[in-house]
């Protein structure tokens, strides 16, 4: 009598324990860098999330919190996250220590249609795959309408050089009294990535290795024109679709979450395109997200749900949509796509199909450096630009700088530089 | 009645002063031991980065132009008002409190308020235009109107950090006894001179603390900044944000508060000792 009622009592505690076990396992933190504002965060929750089972909490977290979050449940050897999001910069320090292969989720996915070039870049230049490309966005220009009437003659917008953008400037500013070509250079806006993704590619063919070359001191004198004839508030701007939207502003470059709201508000007033070429190529900068698991996630196949979900089509289109960041995977934009959103697809295209398109990645391997880096740029900016000094003499001593940043983060170089063996420095 | 043990005193306080042991000496010293480490072991390295750094001497000099310029203005200023006050018979609490209305005010939306007034297009650029007296929008924030970006941000600091000092001077104001400039008056003494020799001297021991507390807080000034003049104006605490949150060099941006804690001090020091007052000038 005494042992079947042992083992019914057994039985039952299995169950619910099993059932407690399930129950917990259900759960998928997902743990992202990315779409950290709350407007973002939000449709990230409600609407991009929806239809996976079981339950994922969306968590944002700043970029350098992300890198010492990451590194610090390794080394306690507790994992809260099962899936993260964040740029492709960012997960490469956490490589091999932090990340997991997932080369069996890639293998999943090869009906997505995801580029074989965007795959590699997921590899994080190991043999395996570390990430799975999420979504994309770049940067682009956007111009109000009433801009288009003063273009240069036989200039097309959507193959500018930064000669013809100049004289774009010039004779707005000229015709109307107004200088209103306008530049993200404010407290938080994102000019280092014109920089670097676009300025010195353009002008140099490189971002670290040609910092100091005579290319980029030409580029930094074409750029004191540029902007003679750019609105002086262009360093109280963070956002470029504010001024866009005042009329402050006319013509602008800036990350496309951030010119959006004006596409989508006033779609008949404006028009967007590709950053302008210079003389060694139209540089430009893909912004690649990627999804990863971390070494012992606690849900793994919640973590697969999550990446398999977030890269079907109709998510990333929903992606397109909400938030303004681009599909990686092979999907056909709907004929019904707001207006907005249909006009910054096209200058994406058309930044990622052009002939002399000169691909820059996001810069890779700084850690927590990343910051100073951007600085070393925006130094040379307020030197050069705004406060006048010698582009030579600048351009020596920040170059000084950089080779020393280079050398203590190891930093190997990244594209448009050829790759190094070892930390990138400056010729 | 049996006399006081002398360490009660003492015991009394102790709690106090562990609490601030805890929540403000730690933190500090944290700091000042960041502010020397970079690498292995004790260095200056991080002091040398900062003095080397391209708006350092900027910063020092916008930040004490802007104290020796705010914190005289706002004396006066709220020694004239806190003077008027206390001469007014009725309504006296709803002006005071409508005064006072800029401290409930965070120094962050001080800053977007005179924002909303002086942007391109703030109120003042549209009243202008409709007066006919400016063609279109015109910038007054931008790195190139350096003078009348310093005068915005001058503006809006009076705004908001007047008060403090208008509370300060009327408390010290009505801890002197309306007898000792009746008695003046009786004698013949002018309203200036019963404000210069009567007012202002009581009113030592309240402008020592209106100064001290106003001048610390100035050589602090970062919201007001940032709002309107985001990275055109470089101030000091406005450099150890910068530091902090988008350089992520932690030692640099602790010199920096380590040097405003240095400044802060010294400006205490020198009040302590310049507007000290002798006991029997006490009121």
């Amino acid at each position: 009598m005494t042992h079947p009622v042992s083992l019914r009592a057994i039985a039952a505690a299995a169950a619910l324990f099993g059932g407690l076990t399930v129950a917990h396992a259900q759960e998928t933190i997902f743990y992202s860098t990315q779409l950290r504002p709350i407007e973002e965060a939000t449709k990230v929750r409600e609407v991009l999330l929806k239809g996976i089972p079981g339950k994922v909490t969306y968590v944002v977290d700043e970029p350098p919190a992300f890198a010492v979050r990451m590194k610090a449940e390794t080394q306690a050897g507790k994992r809260t996250a099962s899936v993260v999001g964040a740029l492709h910069g960012e997960l490469q320090p956490h490589v091999p220590a932090d990340l997991q292969p997932v080369d069996d989720v890639a293998a999943k996915l090869t009906d997505r249609g995801i580029p074989a070039s965007l795959m590699d870049l997921g590899k994080l230049g190991t043999g395996q795959q570390q990430y799975i490309p999420w979504m994309q966005a770049t940067y682009v220009m956007v111009a109000n309408k009433q801009a288009l009437q003063y273009l240069p003659a036989g200039a097309d917008v959507n193959s500018l050089t930064y000669a013809q953008l100049q004289q774009w400037g010039k004779t707005i500013a000229d015709k109307t009294g107004q200088r209103r070509l306008g530049f993200p250079a404010g407290p938080t806006g994102l000019l280092p990535r014109f920089f670097q993704g676009y300025f010195y590619p353009s002008f140099t063919g490189g971002v670290v290795t040609t910092f100091k070359s005579a290319d980029a001191e030409a580029g930094w004198n074409a750029l004191k024109e540029l902007w003679a004839v750019s609105n002086p508030n262009s360093t109280n701007y963070n956002f470029m679709q504010e001024p866009l939207l005042s009329g402050e502003v006319w013509i602008a470059w800036d990350h496309i979450a951030r010119v959006k709201e004006a596409l989508t508000l006033q779609p008949d007033q404006f028009v967007a395109f590709p950053a302008p070429a210079g003389p060694k190529g139209r540089g430009y900068m893909p912004v690649i997200a990627g999804l990863a698991i971390p070494k012992d996630a606690p849900n793994r196949a919640g973590a697969v749900a999550v990446i398999e979900h977030l890269t079907k089509p109709q998510t990333q289109l929903a992606t397109a949509a909400e938030v303004g960041f681009f599909p990686v995977v092979k999907a056909e934009l709907p004929t019904d796509l707001a207006p907005g959103i249909k006009a910054l697809a096209g200058a994406v295209a058309a930044t990622q199909n052009a002939k002399d398109a000169l691909v820059s990645l996001l810069p890779v391997g700084l850690g927590a450096k990343g910051g100073e880096f951007n600085k070393v740029y925006m130094d040379s900016f307020q030197r050069i630009v705004l406060r006048n000094e010698p582009v030579k003499d600048v351009l020596e001593a920040q170059a000084k700088v950089l080779d020393a940043l280079m050398k203590d983060t190891g930093a190997p170089c990244w594209a448009p530089d050829k790759p190094s063996q070892g930390a990138c420095s400056v010729q | 009645m049996p006399a006081r043990p002398s360490w009660i005193p003492y015991a009394l306080i102790a709690p106090s002063v562990v609490f601030l042991a805890a929540l403000f000496l730690v933190p500090l010293v944290q700091t000042i031991w960041l502010s020397f480490s970079a690498g292995e072991g004790l260095s200056l390295e991080n002091y040398r980065r900062m003095a080397g750094d391209l708006n350092f001497a900027l910063a020092v000099k916008n930040t004490f132009l802007l104290t020796l310029v705010v914190v005289p203005l706002q004396v006066v200023l709220a020694l004239g008002m806190a003077t008027m006050v206390t001469k007014l018979d009725k309504g006296r609490d709803l002006v005071l409190w409508v005064l006072t209305i800029p401290l409930g005010i965070s120094d962050l939306a001080a800053g977007l308020a005179w924002l909303a007034l002086l942007q391109n297009t703030g109120y003042l650029n549209s009243a202008l235009y409709a007066l006919g007296l400016i063609q279109g929008p015109t910038g007054w924030l931008s790195q190139e109107t350096p003078v009348a970006l310093f005068f915005a941000i001058v503006l809006a600091e009076l705004w908001r950090a007047t008060a403090i000092v208008l509370v300060i001077l009327i408390a010290g104001l009505q801890l002197i006894p309306k007898e000792f400039a009746e008695a003046a008056e009786i004698f013949g003494a002018k309203p200036w001179t019963r404000f210069t020799r009567i007012t202002l001297p009581l009113l030592k021991p309240s402008l020592q603390s209106a100064l001290i507390l106003r001048t610390v807080l100035a050589f602090e000034v970062f919201a007001v900044v940032y709002a309107l003049g985001g990275r055109n104006f470089p101030v000091l605490a406005g450099e150890a944000y910068v530091w902090q949150n988008d350089n992520q060099n932690y030692g640099v941006a602790a010199a920096y508060a380590v040097l405003i804690m240095a400044i802060s001090l010294a400006a205490t020091a020198v009040y302590l000792r310049a507007l000290r007052t002798r006991p029997e000038q006490l009121p």
